[in-house]
Formats: C-alpha cells, sequence, structure tokens
C-alpha cells in the first residue's frame, strides 16, 4: 500500500510539465533531436531525487533525535503551512534561461522541485519508517526516494516522447491543467493525513 | 486569481497561434498634443459581423494631463509557457500603459469590460528611485517580469535602459543591466528567449527628442546608430553594432518569432547623406553577432515650397520609417514609410534577400493621399504604428508619430486616423477607417489587439 502510494506520487510528479518533462521536449524541438530530448529526461529525474533525498535525509536523521509522534506531528504541521503557502501565494518559480548544460540542467531540476515541495509530498511516508535502527531509517528512506523518482522519471519519459512524436505541444492549451492548486491541496492533504496518523 | 486551464491566448509556438480567433476589440493609446486634456485609451470594434465595427466603442481617460501615451503591453503573453519558470495560469489581463513623457507607468484592467479600468498608477519616482529611469518606452512579459525600455535616467538625461516590474504586483523591482557596457542611448528591445540573447536599440535621451528633432544633433549624427545585444541571462552587454554613423536613429526591432532562429530586423529611420531610409537584418555567425542593410528606400525629390521648414533645405521628402513589424509566421514584413506615406510589404522568407510585394499610399507629407472611404479627404500625417493580427489577415496603422515631431513634420497639423489592411488583397478595408472627431480631438499612436499580436508574444517552443 504504501509503495503504491510512493509510485503514485511519483507518476504525479512526473506528468507535471513544470516538474521538468516539458523542458526536456522544448530541448528536443530546439535543436530537433530526439537525442537531446533523451539525454535531458536522465538528468532532470537526478536533479529531482536529490530533492527528495534531501528530504529523505532530514527526515531520518530528525527521526534519531525525537520521536515518532513528534516527527509526525512536525512534518504534518510543515506541509499544512506550505501546502496553503503554495494554494494562496500568486508566486511562482523563477528562472531565466533557456540553454543550460546538462549539469544546469541538474541544478534547475532541484530547485524547482524543492521549491513546489516534491519531498515534502512523501512525509506522510518517509515518518512512518521505523526509526528503531538508525541506519534502517536512512536507507528506508533513501528507497523511498529512489522508487518514488524512478517512477517519476518513467511517467515524465512517456510524456515526453509521445508530446514530442506524436501528440504535439498545441495538447497544452487544453489539457495542461493548474496542477499547482491540486499540488497544493495534495501538500495539505499530506499534511493532515500525517498528523491523523501521529493522533493514533 | 488562477485559471484551471492555461489562458486561452496563450500558444506555444508561433504557428499555433497563427490559428488564434480573430480580434473582437483593438486598443489604441491616443494623446491630447496640447497637454490640457487627458490622454485616453480609446478601444475600437474589430468585429466585422458587428454593427459597431470600425468605430470607437469603448474610452478610457487617464487621471492626469500631458503623459503623451505611446507603446504599451500586456501582463502576460505565451512565455508564460516556456519549461524553465512555467506559470500559464495567469490571466493576460492588464496593459501596462506608460507616459513617454510623464514618466507614469499605468495599469489598467480590460477583463469583463470594454473600456478599461485603471487598477494602479506606478508614481515617476517610483521608476527613478527603484530603477534609475525615465521616459518609459517599450513593454514586453519576460522571464524575470515586466521588461520596460525607457530613454532617460532619473533626474538627468540618461543614460536609458530597461526597468524591472513585478508581473504580479506591477512595482518596480530595479534596473535590469548589470553591465551596460558601452550602452547609453536607449529605445525600443526585444530577445531570442529560447537563446538567452536580448537586443536593444538606439534613439535619443529626453532632452534629444521631447522638443522636436534637433537639426544640429541630426546633421551631427548624433542619435542613435547602433545595436546592442545582451546575455539575458546575466544581464549583460555582449556586443554593440554600429551600423555607421550616417544611419540615424535605430528604432523597431523585430526578432523572428520562430525560437530556433537567430535573426531580427531593425528599421533606420533616416540617412543623413541622402534621406533614405533602411531595413537591416542582424544574425548570429558562429559566437558574433553581424547585422545587413537588406532594404534601402530613397528619398522622393518634392518642391522646397511643398515641403515642412525642417524639409526645405533638402528638397525631398525622407521615408523615415519609424515603424516595422513582422508577421508572426515571420514571412511578411511591413514598414511604415511615415514621411512619404507609404506602407510597404516585404516577403522576408529569406531574411536576406526581402521582396517587395505590396504598396499602398495614405497621408504622406507631400502626397497627403485619401483613405479610400474618405476618398476627398487630403490626409496628413502617415501611416506610422503597425500592428499585425497573429493570423496575419489584417494590418492596422495608426499615423501620430510623437507629439513634437508632428508638429515639425506635419505643420499644419497631423490629423487623427486609423486604417485596416486587409492582407490577402492587400487594399485598405473601407469600413474601418476611424478618424478626425472620432479621436476627440486626441492622437493615436500604438495599437495592442485584444488577445496579443505580432508584437506581443514570445514563444519557446518551434
Amino acid at each position: 500500500m504504501t509503495l503504491v502510494a510512493v509510485i503514485l506520487l511519483g507518476a504525479f510528479h512526473g506528468i507535471n510539465p513544470a516538474m521538468g518533462w516539458l523542458f526536456a521536449v522544448a530541448r528536443g524541438l530546439q535543436e530537433r533531436s530526439r537525442d537531446r530530448l533523451l539525454q535531458s529526461l536522465p538528468v532532470i529525474a537526478l536533479g529531482h531525487l536529490a530533492s527528495v533525498a534531501l528530504v529523505a535525509l532530514v527526515v531520518g536523521a530528525t527521526g534519531s533525535l525525537v520521536t515518532g509522534t513528534a516527527l509526525s506531528i512536525g512534518a504534518g504541521v510543515v506541509l499544512v503551512a506550505f501546502g496553503l503557502w503554495r494554494l494562496l501565494s500568486t508566486r511562482h518559480f523563477r528562472w531565466v534561461g533557456m540553454r543550460l548544460s546538462l549539469g544546469q540542467l541538474a541544478a534547475w531540476s532541484f530547485l524547482m522541485s524543492s521549491a513546489h515541495g516534491a519531498g515534502l509530498m512523501l512525509l506522510p511516508v518517509l515518518t512512518r519508517i521505523p526509526a528503531g535502527h538508525h541506519g534502517h531509517a536512512m536507507s528506508g528512506g533513501m528507497f523511498v526516494a529512489g522508487v518514488h523518482t524512478l517512477a517519476m522519471f518513467v511517467t515524465a519519459g512517456v510524456v515526453a516522447l509521445v508530446v514530442y512524436e506524436f501528440a504535439g505541444l498545441a495538447i497544452l492549451r487544453r489539457a495542461w491543467f493548474n496542477l499547482d492548486r491540486m499540488w497544493a491541496a495534495a501538500l495539505v492533504g499530506a499534511g493532515v493525513f500525517t498528523l491523523v496518523q501521529a493522533a493514533w | 486569481m488562477s485559471l484551471w486551464t492555461p489562458d486561452p491566448t496563450f500558444y506555444p509556438s508561433p504557428r499555433d497561434a497563427v490559428a488564434a480567433p480573430r480580434e473582437k476589440l483593438a486598443y489604441v493609446a491616443a494623446f491630447d498634443r496640447s497637454a490640457e486634456r487627458p490622454d485616453a485609451l480609446a478601444v475600437l470594434d474589430t468585429d466585422p459581423d458587428s454593427p459597431a465595427y470600425g468605430t470607437v466603442v469603448g474610452w478610457t481617460d487617464l487621471p492626469y494631463t500631458g503623459d503623451e501615451l505611446h507603446h504599451f503591453g500586456w501582463n502576460a503573453c505565451s512565455s508564460a509557457l516556456c519549461p524553465n519558470a512555467p506559470h500559464p495560469h495567469v490571466e493576460r489581463r492588464y496593459l501596462i500603459v506608460p507616459g513617454l513623457r510623464s514618466s507614469r507607468i499605468y495599469v489598467y484592467d480590460t477583463k469583463d469590460r470594454v473600456s478599461p479600468e485603471l487598477v494602479k498608477v506606478i508614481e515617476p519616482e517610483e521608476l527613478g528611485k527603484r530603477a534609475g529611469y525615465s521616459r518609459p518606452h517599450t513593454v514586453h512579459c519576460g522571464p524575470e517580469g515586466l521588461y520596460v525600455s525607457a530613454l532617460g535616467g532619473f533626474g538627468e538625461d540618461g543614460p536609458g535602459g530597461i526597468a524591472l516590474l513585478d508581473h504580479t504586483s506591477f512595482e518596480v523591482v530595479g534596473r535590469w543591466e548589470a553591465d551596460r557596457g558601452s550602452q547609453h542611448l536607449a529605445y525600443d528591445f526585444w530577445w531570442h528567449i529560447n537563446h538567452d540573447v536580448l537586443v536593444s536599440s538606439e534613439w535619443g535621451t529626453p532632452s534629444m527628442v521631447e522638443d522636436g528633432l534637433v537639426g544640429e544633433l541630426l546633421l551631427g549624427r548624433k542619435y542613435g546608430h547602433r545595436l546592442h545585444f545582451w546575455d539575458l541571462r546575466k544581464r549583460r552587454h555582449v556586443q554593440e553594432i554600429d551600423l555607421g554613423d550616417q544611419h540615424q536613429m535605430v528604432l523597431e526591432l523585430r526578432p523572428a518569432h520562430d525560437p530556433t532562429k537567430t535573426y531580427g530586423f531593425a528599421g533606420v529611420v533616416t540617412n543623413v547623406e541622402d534621406l533614405s531610409a533602411s531595413i537591416w537584418v542582424w544574425h548570429r555567425e558562429g559566437s558574433r553577432w553581424e547585422a545587413r542593410k537588406v532594404v534601402h528606400i530613397p528619398a522622393e525629390p518634392a518642391a522646397p515650397e511643398e515641403l515642412p521648414d525642417i524639409l526645405k533645405p533638402f528638397g525631398a521628402v525622407p521615408p523615415l520609417v519609424t515603424d516595422i513589424d513582422l508577421s508572426v509566421d515571420d514571412r511578411h514584413l511591413y514598414v511604415s514609410c511615415w514621411g512619404t506615406g507609404e506602407l510597404k510589404r516585404y516577403d522576408v522568407s529569406d531574411p536576406f534577400a526581402p521582396v517587395e510585394t505590396g504598396s499602398l499610399r495614405i497621408g504622406g507629407i507631400v502626397g497627403r493621399a485619401p483613405h479610400p472611404a474618405a476618398p476627398y479627404e487630403r490626409l496628413a500625417g502617415g501611416p506610422q504604428m503597425i500592428e499585425v493580427s497573429r493570423d496575419g489577415r489584417r494590418v492596422y496603422v495608426t499615423n501620430s508619430l510623437y507629439g513634437s515631431w508632428d508638429d515639425q513634420f506635419y505643420p499644419d497639423g497631423v490629423g487623427a486616423w486609423m486604417a485596416k489592411v486587409d492582407t490577402e488583397t492587400f487594399t485598405f478595408d473601407e469600413r474601418f477607417f476611424p478618424h478626425g472627431d472620432d479621436f476627440r480631438g486626441l492622437r493615436p499612436h500604438q495599437t495592442r489587439l485584444q488577445g496579443g499580436d505580432a508584437s506581443s508574444d514570445s514563444y519557446c517552443y518551434p
């Protein structure tokens, strides 16, 4: 069940144009090269992984210091607050520059994922990893981050290729739903879920 | 409030934008030369099925006088779809309207109303203290917010440059340039967004333009004659190209809409050696930028008694290319010859070898050609600001250049008119000719089309 949630969240992140598949498509279109698209995707996934893994590390380290309940309450509060801020704020991630090296693209993906709180969305899962043994929590967190990112990578890759090869970008005009709002709602929901877990 | 799906006026690529529906309204900046009455935004009905087609259906007076409205732009455009910082659920809704003389910047809401409604005024002090500029001119929505070029400094004549405005609060963020290099004069700017390149052009500082064209400065070749290329990310000056100081006043810049391309067109008002005008193409060769003259438009001889004082010594009418506009498909370039009263069209499928494919006469210093809708009315002014619809089927022109310059070249009155050209036949639309009292004594300048036009949007996808 938990693993399914981790994979579904990965797919949710992967399908969001803002998380990178769109950038990969743009890079491919700019050079009329599918290879350039394919090169970009793993780099974007790497940046996403770094962002999620950072959250997992912080949770793992904090979990070794405080009780599971305190960790869950803290995580829940952070999530609800961050989600509400995302929901109410009109600000959006800013980044100037379209010509990025692969290293810069990874950095872009890391910042984009972090600004959206991609890793935070996994808090309900991360806080439930048994903290009995420090190393176990850490490796569990890394496993979650890895599986999540793999799901994100596969989803983003499929969407990018379908759009590049068949669908075309005009589809964006109709199909690009305001994922930021759903995303914010998901963050708040995950926070509430974490708090409920802590109360049980 | 953000939308659930992208603003329908945003298009990923210029190819998609060409399929946009036709505009139903056009917004025109109009100003009172005497500065006794407020300037205004006039709204024209451009829906041919509407009984009010071709008439002024909306009007919003500004709250102050003496602004001299000139150019303006939208708060958001298709670049919101760019993949590096996408925010496609904002609305294209607000017009950012600078007063070129007053240095105020107004924000007008156009949503669900015909006559725009004022929502914010940025005072000259805010622009000056935060960005160091005055006389705001061109507005483009871009990656860091709203970019507004300005002719003058704050409390000093120059340098002019670009100010950044926050695109949600519309507050002045600051000066855009981190390193302006050799740039001092300013006018227009735009970019090759996918290449992180900004291009800017040169007119003159406020003291050089506000009281009219200064003959000594012109013959002394002091007006702008350079193009500047910038790193859009690092905000640094990269290279200048001097077109030659005989080429005075490099004004409008029209980069290719196709984001894979790195060329664009610049119009030069006049060559002081022979009063001709010219169009130039800039293009990238390796890591350097180069520019080449691709169109030469000669002056037309005229008897001195037919000429205003400023031209009497020359015995000729200069074409005065004051605006150019490139269709969204990058195939047609429209060129205003405000002096001779001619609107030219070039096929620029090969940008290095434009082919003239059309010419229409209207107004002109000597010609005074009438509009077919009023064939006995001699018109002053010439085609000046050009706007091309996204589908490329319609071209709108207005006739005023800039208050004090209008008075020099059309001393018996520049009048006020707007015309529309159907590009398929390349003829004037006889049903669309608002003129004279339709503009209530004000002079029309730039047009913006509802939903966007050929000079409003940049695209990140080919």
